[in-house]
C-alpha cells in the first residue's frame, strides 16, 4: 500500500515531533514515522508502565505526546523503516520510505524528508566488554526509566557525558547502589565548561542536584579516570579503573562490582543521510560525522533535512528547534510558505537556537569522540561483536593497507553484522585515526539498507511463483 | 621515484590489477591507480559465485581458466568448490535449462542435467516444487570483499607501483605514449589501460570514443548467520537466482535484479520492489529463508556491452591506449582475461583470442564513429 505526502519525518524524538506539529500547521501533509510504539524519542521515552510519581522528562514527554496527537500529521508509530529511495516525479523529489510494521511493508511516498532520527551511543571497547552485565549508559537509561530494572546489584557508572550522573542518579532512585562513577574528564574540564551550562540553570541545577545526591551516598567518583579492564568468569566481578594522563596509565584500581553502565557520548545516527549521498563533515564537537547542512537545515541533497541531535549534537533544548526550522524550510522550499513570512519566523528562530544551543554544545564537547582511549587495548580485545574481530586483526589490515573503513570492512568483516557498524564504526575508526591516518579520509561505513535487519519472511509475505515478474534472462 | 612508467593501468579491480601483475611480469615498470582504493566496485562487491553454469557459452574457455586461477588462490580469497545446483520451477524453465546445459557441457563444462529427486538428495533443505536440475561439481564460490586485499599483496610481491585514493583526472596522448594526471602529478607511461568498469562508460566518452556500454545495477543481499541451510550454490535457469551459504553461516543473494542509479553519482540504490523479487525466488528455492533476518542489501554497477561479450583490446582511435570492460562473469573471467590483456600490452600472442571493440566501430575514412 503506498501513500502520498508533502513531508515524512523520520523520528518521532522532540525534533520529529516539533517539525510535525509545525510542517501540518502550515497545510502540508505530513507523516511522521517512528519504530517506537510511543512518541518522545530517547530523552522523552514513554514509559512501558505507568510509574507514579512525575519525573520531569515525563511531563515533557506527555505533553509532546498529547502536541502530536492533536496535530494533524500522521503518525506512524511501531514502523520500521528499512529502505528509502529518492527518485523524481520530473517536477521535483520523490522520496519512497519503505516501512516493516504490524501492516506490513508499506511505502511512503514523500516530496521532502526530514530527518531526525536521533544519536547512538558511541563504545570504546575495553579487555572484558563483552561480558554479560556490561550494558551501555543509554541502554541503561531505558532500562531504568522505561521499566525501573536496576542493571546489577552494584554497579560502576563509566565512561564519558551527561549521562553518567544521570544514570547514577536513575540507579540509586530505583534503590540501587553505584559502586562508583568514573569519568574520563578531569574535574577542570567540567569547569571550563560551567559558563556555557549555566546558559541553562534549570539543567545546571538538576545536575548539581544529582552531584549532590551522588555525595550523600557516599559514591566514590573518579574524575580523570577510564575503565581499562571488566573481569569475570562469566559475568562481570570487577571492574579495573586507571587515571589518565599524557604518558598513559597510572597504577590501576580495581572496584568489585556485579554490572557496568559504559558509554562516551553520542554519535549521531547519519545512516538515512549516507543512505542518500549527503555530503558530510567530520566535527567532533557536534558528535564526530554529521551531515553538511546550511543554515535553514538543509543537507546537500534537495528536499532532504537534518534536525535533532542526528543533525549534530546541540541537546534536546535546541531540538525543538531544529525540528522547527527544519519544517519551515521544506514548506518555504514547496512553496506553502510565502518568502516574507519565512524570513520573518526564521529569523526569529535563529536567536532563539543560538541560545538554546549553549548547553547542548557544552555537554557535546564533553562527550566527544577521544580516539586515543582505544591506543593501549590490547590486541585480543574483541572490537566488532557481531563478527568476533579483535584490535589485532583490525590493526594488521590498516599494516596491510586498508586506509578506509570501508576497505577495513571489507578486509576483516568488522562492520558487516546486524549492527551494520553502529557499534563497533567508531572503535574500528579510532583504531586507524591511532595509525596516523586522517580521519577524513578514514570516512564512514556506507550505509546499506535495510537501516536495521528485517526478517526475509517479513518482505516477502505470502506470495506464489506468479507473482515473481521474471524479466527475459540474458543471452546464454 | 621517477613518474614514467611503461604502462600505467586505471582502475584497481580484478581486470586491472591482473593485468599489471602480468605486465610486471613480464618485465614492464607498471602503475596502477585506483580512485577509491583496490577491488572495492564491481570486484568487492559481487555475490562471488564462480559458476560454470551461469557462464556465457562464447567465454567458457575464459571462465574455466579464471576458475582454476581462483582456485589455486584458495584461502586468501575464501575459494570454495561447493558444487553448484541450478533449478527449474516449471516446463518452461526446464526447458531453457536443458537448452542452456546443453550447450555449456558442449562447450566443455562438467555439467549434468539431474531429476528433481537427486537435487534434493544433494540439497535436502530445498523445496518440492522443482520441475528439473542440473549440477556442476566444480562450482562454488569466492568473497569478494577479500579482493582488494588479496590484490594489494600480490601487486606489491610485483613491483607495482600502486596509486590509491587517486582518481585520474586526465589521460591525454603525447609522442609515443600516454600522460595521466592525477592528484595534480602528470604520470607518462609508453602505453596504458583503462580498466574502469562501469566507469568506461563515461570516461571512454571524455576520450572522444564513446563505447556503447550499458550499465546494470545488480542488487545482493546478505543474511545474518544461519544453520546449515545449503551446501551448494544455488542458482535458476533464467540466471536469476545466486544463493549461497558462507562457512559462516550467513546467505548471500543475488541474481542480477536491478536497482537504480549511475556510477557518476557514487553508489546505485536499492529498489524494494526488485529486491522482494529477489527474495521471494530465493525463499521459493529454499523455504526456510523465510525465518533469516537481511543483515544488508547493496548494488554493485556491471558494464555489459551490446553483445554481452567482452571490449579487451585497443582503444579505437588511439594509440598505446588499451581497454578491458564488459567481461560478463568478470568475477571468475577477471583474473585470466587480466592476463591475457597483460600479453596483449607485451605484444606478446595471446594463448585465447581477445575481443577487439573495434567491432562497435565503424570506419569512415580518417574519422571514427560507433555504431550499437
Amino acid at each position: 500500500m503506498a501513500s502520498s505526502f508533502d513531508v515524512a519525518i523520520l523520528g518521532a524524538g522532540p525534533a520529529g515531533a516539533e517539525a510535525a506539529g509545525v510542517a501540518a500547521q502550515l497545510g502540508l501533509s505530513t507523516v511522521v514515522i517512528d519504530e517506537a510504539s510511543a512518541a518522545g524519542g530517547q530523552v522523552y521515552r514513554a514509559p512501558a508502565a505507568r510509574v507514579p510519581e512525575g519525573d520531569a522528562h515525563h511531563a515533557e514527554g506527555d505533553a509532546l505526546r498529547a502536541k502530536l496527537a492533536q496535530s494533524a500529521a500522521v503518525f506512524r508509530a511501531g514502523e520500521r523503516v528499512w529502505n528509502i529511495a529518492r527518485t523524481s516525479d520530473g517536477v521535483g523529489a520523490l522520496y519512497d520510505v519503505a516501512t516493516i510494521g504490524a501492516r506490513g511493508l508499506e511505502t511512503a511516498q514523500a516530496r521532502s524528508l526530514i530527518v531526525a532520527t536521533g544519536a547512538t551511543e558511541r563504545f570504546y571497547p575495553r579487555p572484558g566488554w563483552t561480558l554479560p552485565g556490561v550494558i551501555g549508559l543509554a541502554a541503561a537509561t531505558i532500562l531504568l526509566k522505561s521499566s525501573k530494572v536496576l542493571p546489577g546489584s552494584r554497579v560502576v557508572v563509566a565512561g564519558a557525558g551527561p549521562l553518567l550522573s544521570l544514570v547514577a542518579h536513575l540507579i540509586i532512585e530505583a534503590g540501587g547502589q553505584v559502586a562508583a562513577l568514573v569519568d574520563v574528564s578531569p574535574l577542570h574540564e567540567w569547569i571550563r565548561l560551567s559558563p556555557r551550562m549555566a546558559a541553562r540553570p534549570d539543567l545546571l541545577a538538576r545536575g548539581m542536584a544529582w552531584q549532590f545526591e551522588i555525595a550523600r551516598h557516599r559514591v566514590p567518583v573518579y574524575r580523570g579516570y577510564d575503565v581499562t579492564r571488566v573481569l569475570g568468569a562469566n559475568s562481570v566481578e570487577a571492574v579495573e579503573i586507571a587515571r589518565l594522563d599524557k604518558e598513559g596509565r597510572h597504577r590501576p584500581l580495581m572496584l568489585e562490582a556485579d554490572a557496568l553502565c559504559l558509554g562516551y557520548g553520542l554519535t549521531p545516527a547519519t545512516e538515512v543521510y549516507r543512505l542518500l549521498g549527503a555530503r558530510h563533515a567530520y566535527i567532533p564537537e557536534r558528535g564526530g560525522w554529521i551531515p553538511e547542512l546550511d543554515d535553514a537545515q538543509r543537507t546537500s541533497v534537495p528536499f532532504l533535512y537534518g534536525a535533532g541531535d542526528g543533525a549534530g549534537l546541540l541537546g534536546a533544548a535546541a531540538a525543538p528547534l531544529t525540528g522547527t526550522a527544519a519544517a519551515l524550510t521544506a514548506a518555504a522550499d514547496l512553496g506553502a510558505l510565502e518568502d516574507h513570512r519565512y524570513r520573518e519566523k526564521a529569523n526569529e528562530l535563529r536567536g532563539r537556537l543560538a541560545k538554546a544551543s549553549r548547553f547542548g554544545t557544552a555537554m557535546a564537547s564533553i562527550a566527544r569522540p577521544r580516539p586515543a582511549l582505544v591506543k593501549h587495548i590490547d590486541d585480543s580485545t574483541i572490537v566488532c561483536r557481531c563478527e568476533d574481530i579483535t584490535a589485532g586483526e583490525i590493526r594488521r589490515a590498516v599494516n596491510e593497507g586498508a586506509e578506509n573503513i570501508n576497505a577495513l570492512k571489507f578486509a576483516t568483516r568488522c562492520g558487516m553484522g546486524p549492527c551494520g557498524g553502529r557499534v563497533c564504526g567508531e572503535a574500528a575508526a579510532s583504531l586507524m585515526q591511532c595509525h596516523g591516518i586522517d580521519r577524513t579520509r578514514i570516512g564512514q561505513f556506507t550505509a546499506r539498507p535495510p537501516l536495521r535487519p528485517i526478517s526475509l519472511g517479513d518482505v516477502t509475505r505470502n506470495f506464489e511463483y506468479s507473482d515473481i515478474p521474471l524479466p527475459e534472462p540474458a543471452p546464454a | 621515484m621517477s613518474q614514467d612508467f611503461d604502462c600505467a593501468v586505471v582502475g584497481g579491480g580484478i581486470m586491472g590489477a591482473a593485468t599489471a601483475i602480468r605486465l610486471a611480469e613480464g618485465g614492464m615498470k607498471v602503475l596502477l591507480c585506483e580512485a577509491q582504493q583496490l577491488g572495492m566496485g564491481a570486484s568487492g562487491v559481487n555475490a562471488g559465485t564462480l559458476s560454470l553454469q551461469i557462464k556465457r557459452v562464447a567465454l567458457m574457455p575464459y571462465a574455466l581458466k579464471g576458475h582454476a586461477i581462483w582456485a589455486e588462490a584458495g584461502d586468501a580469497v575464501g575459494f570454495k568448490e561447493s558444487g553448484g545446483i541450478t533449478l527449474a520451477f516449471t516446463q518452461h524453465e526446464a526447458e531453457i535449462l536443458e537448452e542452456r546445459m546443453t550447450a555449456r557441457i558442449n562447450a566443455g563444462a562438467p555439467i549434468e542435467l539431474i531429476s528433481s529427486e537427486r537435487a534434493r538428495q544433494l540439497e535436502p533443505h530445498l523445496t518440492a516444487r522443482i520441475v528439473s536440475a542440473s549440477y556442476c561439481h566444480a562450482d562454488g564460490y569466492a568473497n569478494s570483499s577479500l579482493t582488494g586485499s588479496y590484490y594489494r599483496r600480490k601487486l606489491a610481491n610485483a613491483g607495482v607501483h600502486v596509486l590509491e585514493h587517486t582518481t585520474a583526472d586526465e589521460i591525454e596522448p603525447m609522442d609515443n605514449g600516454i600522460a595521466i594526471t592525477a592528484a595534480g602529478t602528470v604520470y607518462t607511461a609508453r602505453r596504458a589501460l583503462l580498466a574502469t568498469g562501469a566507469w568506461t562508460k563515461e570516461i571512454s566518452a571524455r576520450l572522444g570514443v564513446p563505447l556503447p556500454i550499458r550499465v546494470r545495477i545488480n542488487t545482493v543481499s546478505v543474511t545474518e548467520r544461519m544453520p546449515k541451510l545449503a551446501k551448494n550454490v544455488i542458482g535458476h535457469a533464467t540466471g536469476l537466482l545466486t544463493l549461497k551459504q558462507s562457512t559462516n553461516g550467513t546467505v548471500l543473494i543475488g541474481g542480477g535484479w536491478q536497482g537504480v542509479g549511475t556510477p557518476e553519482a557514487g553508489r546505485g540504490q536499492v529498489v524494494a520492489e526488485t529486491l522482494t523479487s529477489n527474495l521471494r525466488l530465493a525463499q521459493y528455492a529454499l523455504p526456510e529463508l523465510a525465518d533469516a533476518r537481511i543483515v544488508r542489501c547493496w548494488t554493485g554497477f556491471e558494464a555489459n556491452s551490446p553483445d554481452f561479450l567482452p571490449m579487451a583490446g585497443r582503444m579505437p582511435g588511439w594509440e598505446n591506449l588499451f581497454v578491458l570492460c564488459c567481461v560478463r562473469g568478470g568475477y571468475t573471467i577477471g583474473p585470466y582475461i587480466g592476463r591475457l590483456m597483460g600479453d596483449l600490452i607485451l605484444d606478446r600472442e595471446t594463448e585465447l583470442p581477445l575481443f577487439d571493440p573495434i567491432r562497435f566501430v565503424e570506419q569512415h575514412d580518417s574519422s571514427t564513429t560507433l555504431s550499437r
